[in-house]
This record gives structure tokens, C-alpha cells and sequence, in this order.
């Protein structure tokens, strides 16, 4: 039993791994790191809401080719998300730039906590300003029901 | 009665959201950034013959639909009949970008279903797929006398969407110049 749950979960495990070409691609670490953050940063646009680092479709393995290429002639990240924004649009950025047009994006969640916060607040004070006697009104109805 | 109000409005606008997120159609349509703008340069050699080559300069001169195709893409298939139909008309010249293909099989397809295009690029890596940010084929660009890319199309295209979308672009297009 254990020796079969044991290989269950070994071969689930191979799944996600044989799926990708994840092998080094960089011998320089720094490297590596910074194209692996890259790769998990851009949508695969043809499985959208996957990273093109957690996709094996074929435009996905391009486009991390296309990255590798762009990090060896030492472009820099912002110049590698321009490359893709010019192709693709914002949207195959999963951390959209601060630009007018996405300024929305970063300014929304903000904007609606402190709406929640307010919101709160006043119901809240509402809540305070009421008599503290709903205990002894309820028993009282109850009581006066039996 | 007034308590009700805020969150009535609050429901029936997130009801009208969500009706409009429904009807927004394909949610993978992705609108391109080159629309408005001059098509990307490319240089490829051609399907027929690896030692032609065919770029972007051309097709300026006239209007031009560039149709992003491959044999292993099942809309293409589709929509060839009427590119077939496009070329037999003489309605616009026709440019191929063979994506992502095999050239023997690219060449049967042609030789199969019939040869609508004026040229096809043979993109094998799917580089200038993606300069053009093609996530997908069937992808149809109509690009103006200029090179500018005028209109979109994802998708098999069709009778409907040609009188629809790219005919009015290209009436317009003809009367100014």
C-alpha cells in the first residue's frame, strides 16, 4: 500500500516537470534568476491565465526563446516588456506597467478598501448609537409570546 | 425603505457589468497594438522557393491582407474557400505567413486545396509570428496602400465579416487616394 502511494505521487509529481523545458537556461545565475522572473511574468496568450513559464505550447516556448535571445544581447527588463508590449499589448504582462492607461489597475484596489473602510465606519457608528437594551426587548417579546 | 436604495443600485450595476462582460463575445480576442500603425518589417523566404524571398516593402502599393496560416490549424482549413473566392475575384492581393509549419506539408495543402496567395512567407521558428503578435492562426491583418495596419481579424474569416469589417475600410481607403 504505502510502496503504491509512494509511486502515486512520485508519478503525479513527474507531470508538471516533464511537461516543460525548465533546464537551465543561463550558466550565469544571475542570469538565470532574472529569466526565470521574466518567463512567470508573461501571460502565454494562447492559454491565457498561464505563465508562459508554466505553458508548453509551442507560442509559449517561442516566446521564451525569444527572451533568452533578448537577455543574451543584454536588453534589459524594461526593454524585454517593451518588446512584448509592442507585439502583444499590455496585456501579456501579468504586472502591467504604471501607465495612464493601467494607472486604473493599481489605483482600483486602493480605492476600494478605502470605500469598504468608510462604509464600515458609518454603519458601524450607526450600530453604536443604538440603545444597548435589544437583550432585555427581546426576552421581554419573548416572554410575552409564551 | 431608503436602507434598500444603496445596495439595489449597487446589484443592478453589477448586473449591467456582467451583461456587458457576456456580450464583449470571444474573451481571447485580444485587440492589436498595430492597429493605426505601420505593419511590422519582416523578410522571409517564400513556401514555393527557399531562395525568394518576400518582405515587407513588397506589398506597399496597394491594399493587402496578410493571412497568418498553417496546416495544423483546424479554422484554417475553413476559411481557405474563401480566400480561394478573394483571389479568383481579384478583390485584393493575398500574402501568406505559413507559421510554424513544415514546408512538405505547407505544400501539399497549396497544391490540395488551391493557392490563394500572391506569395507565402515561410516562418518555421514563428519569429516574425511573433513580431506580428499572431497568438493564434487563423489571423487576418488588412493593411493599407501605406503599410499601416488597418484592421484585424482573429479567426476563420468569412463573407460576413469581410462585407462587415474590412469592405467599408477599403471603399474608404480607395476614395481618398
Amino acid at each position: 500500500m504505502r510502496r503504491l502511494l509512494t509511486l502515486t505521487v512520485a508519478l503525479f509529481s513527474m507531470a508538471p516537470v516533464a511537461a516543460i523545458d525548465t533546464g537551465q537556461a543561463f550558466d550565469d545565475p544571475v542570469l538565470q534568476a532574472r529569466y526565470e522572473k521574466l518567463i512567470s511574468e508573461v501571460r502565454c496568450l494562447k492559454c491565457q491565465n498561464q505563465s508562459i513559464k508554466d505553458s508548453n505550447v509551442f507560442l509559449a516556448s517561442d516566446l521564451r526563446r525569444e527572451i533568452r535571445r533578448l537577455i543574451t544581447e543584454g536588453k534589459t527588463d524594461a526593454e524585454i516588456g517593451d518588446f512584448l508590449v509592442t507585439r502583444y499589448g499590455e496585456f501579456a504582462l501579468y504586472r502591467p506597467r504604471t501607465t495612464g492607461k493601467t494607472l486604473i489597475l493599481w489605483i482600483a484596489p486602493f480605492l476600494l478598501v478605502l470605500f469598504g473602510g468608510f462604509a464600515m465606519f458609518r454603519v458601524v457608528r450607526h450600530r453604536m448609537s443604538m440603545p444597548i437594551d435589544d437583550d432585555t426587548a427581546i426576552t421581554a417579546k419573548e416572554g410575552s409570546s409564551e | 425603505m431608503s436602507r434598500y436604495v444603496l445596495p439595489l443600485i449597487a446589484v443592478i450595476a453589477l448586473i449591467f457589468f456582467l451583461v456587458i462582460g457576456l456580450q464583449r463575445g470571444d474573451p481571447r480576442a485580444l485587440p492589436s497594438p498595430y492597429i493605426g500603425k505601420p505593419a511590422p518589417q519582416f523578410e522571409l523566404p517564400t513556401l514555393n522557393d527557399p531562395a525568394l524571398m518576400i518582405a515587407s516593402k513588397d506589398l506597399e502599393g496597394d491594399f493587402a491582407l496578410i493571412n497568418v496560416w498553417a496546416t495544423w490549424c483546424v479554422g484554417c482549413r475553413s476559411e481557405h474557400p474563401f480566400l480561394m473566392k478573394l483571389a479568383r475575384d481579384n478583390s485584393i492581393p493575398i500574402y501568406g505567413i505559413n507559421w510554424r509549419d513544415t514546408r512538405p506539408e505547407a505544400l501539399r495543402w497549396i497544391e490540395q486545396l488551391g493557392d490563394p496567395y500572391v506569395a507565402s512567407g515561410f516562418d518555421e521558428t514563428g519569429r516574425v509570428g511573433i513580431d506580428w503578435g499572431v497568438y493564434g492562426a487563423p489571423e487576418t491583418f488588412l493593411l493599407n496602400a501605406d503599410g499601416i495596419v488597418v484592421h484585424k481579424h482573429l479567426g476563420p474569416l468569412g463573407r460576413e465579416a469581410w462585407e462587415r469589417d474590412f469592405e467599408p475600410l477599403i471603399n474608404a481607403g480607395g476614395a481618398t487616394q
